[in-house]
């Protein structure tokens, strides 16, 4: 089974298509086949960092016989997400070399993020480039939303996942017209719980919470709060209708998450939007500095 | 439910170790998980059993040292203790802290023949 996207079960898609592990780059994951019940194109290659091995009976002070006895131990000390991160590191270079700001998006489901990208997308795409991948789990609507918008879109169906990984995002922007210099939104499958660990290789987690909800999400789901950057509390229209307190909200999001920022906006109605456009601004901006500084530097990420 | 993705890339990690170290079982497996992470044990172990059927790792023990949370108080500079991201300083009070322990999970050691 390839672990990092699934694949085996055939479920995770891109567009609706299957993904090949064939359109990996010059340095593809190192997958093993499980059995021939799984047997799947993956390239195997070593592992990276040779474990140690301690073996038992070996000491010359000891009557043990090794050779009754084959257990050993091993030593492995890696991170169980070794693989994704690997795959992290680089989409963030890529995105680095690009000058490509990319923002994962986050929430549970029906918060709004895809009419808040819609909205953004509207007040932005006539300055800077702008790309967006969409997880879920089922349907391309998402993507079909975006695309209406006039910017590119990319489809990532997860099937069973309940997350994006970013094995998947390689591949999507492999797919994706990226422009450099441009603006790439991830919205992540809506989910508060598995998102949070797993890295894409975005500059920033934003997690969107929405006024319909319950005021103490923060604290019911601290992972994801944790490792947001930015809070965004959405249909902020709805508050007069509602009995929802705003700052018992970012009292929760700040006890989790002391520094975090939080935007209040409404994406239908156009509140609170400049705030938060501003902010990506902002983070664009300092992106394509960071490419231009290593250009100017001559400094290369490969 | 990305405890699935955790017991599958806990094989894949034996999987690829078995090639460079050539067994053929594993008998025990040594996870070190925080406190802090997002991991939970139970459903991981349910699902660690799912993955390995028919692999290698069929057998396997599955050992989980549970890594203390740590962090610093960013207002008194004390090193605490933490189980959950909402505490706040047992000190001071103060609720912002900088995690400095507990947040991972990984693969330390495994016993293979």
């Amino acid at each position: 089974m390839c672990t990092t996207c699934g694949c085996h079960t055939g479920k995770a898609r891109i567009n609706g298509k299957s993904i090949s592990h064939h359109q990996h780059s010059d340095k593809p994951m190192y997958y093993q086949l499980v059995d021939s019940s799984r047997s799947h194109p993956h390239a195997a290659m070593p592992a990276a960092q040779l474990p140690n091995t301690f073996y038992f009976g070996t000491n010359t002070t000891d009557t043990h016989d090794p050779a009754m006895d084959q257990t050993k131990m091993i030593k492995i000390e890696r991170d169980i997400l070794v693989k994704n991160n690997q795959y992290a590191a680089k989409n963030r270079h890529y995105f680095m070399k690009h000058g490509i700001f990319v923002l994962n998006m986050v929430s549970s489901p029906g918060s709004g993020k895809t009419s808040l990208l819609i909205k953004t997308i509207q007040m932005l795409c006539d300055k800077l480039p702008i790309a967006v991948i969409e997880g879920d789990q089922q349907t391309d609507h998402d993507a079909a939303r975006i695309r209406a918008t006039g910017v590119p879109a990319i489809q990532i169906n997860t099937g069973k996942g309940c997350h994006l990984n970013a094995h998947m995002v390689n591949h999507a922007i492999q797919q994706l017209p990226l422009e450099d210099d441009s603006l790439l939104f991830i919205e992540n499958v809506g989910n508060l719980v598995c998102p949070s660990a797993f890295d894409l290789g975005e500059a920033h987690k934003v997690v969107v919470l929405s006024v319909t909800e319950g005021e103490d999400k923060p604290l019911k789901y601290p992972d994801m709060f944790h490792a947001a950057d930015l809070m965004l509390l959405n249909k902020c229209d709805l508050l007069p209708h509602l009995t929802f307190d705003t700052d018992l909200a970012i009292e929760y999001a700040q006890r989790i998450h002391p520094e975090i920022p939080v935007i209040q906006l409404s994406a239908t109605q156009g509140n609170g939007i400049s705030a938060w456009l501003d902010w990506i601004k902002t983070g664009h901006h300092s992106a394509v500095l960071k490419k231009q500084s290593l250009l100017h530097n001559n400094i290369t990420l490969d | 439910m990305h405890e699935i993705s955790l017991a599958e890339n806990i094989l894949q990690l034996i999987e690829d170790a078995s090639l460079e170290q050539s067994f053929t079982q594993v008998k025990t497996v040594w996870l070190e998980i925080g406190q802090l992470a997002c991991v939970e044990q139970e459903s991981l172990r349910f699902y660690f059993n799912v993955v390995t059927q028919d692999s290698i790792a069929q057998q396997a023990r599955l050992e989980i040292i549970e890594i203390a949370g740590q962090a610093i108080c960013n207002q008194c500079n004390r090193e605490i203790f933490v189980a959950s991201y909402y505490e706040a300083c047992p000190h001071c009070g103060n609720s912002a802290l900088q995690v400095i322990q507990g947040n991972g999970m990984r693969i330390k050691e495994m016993e293979v023949e």
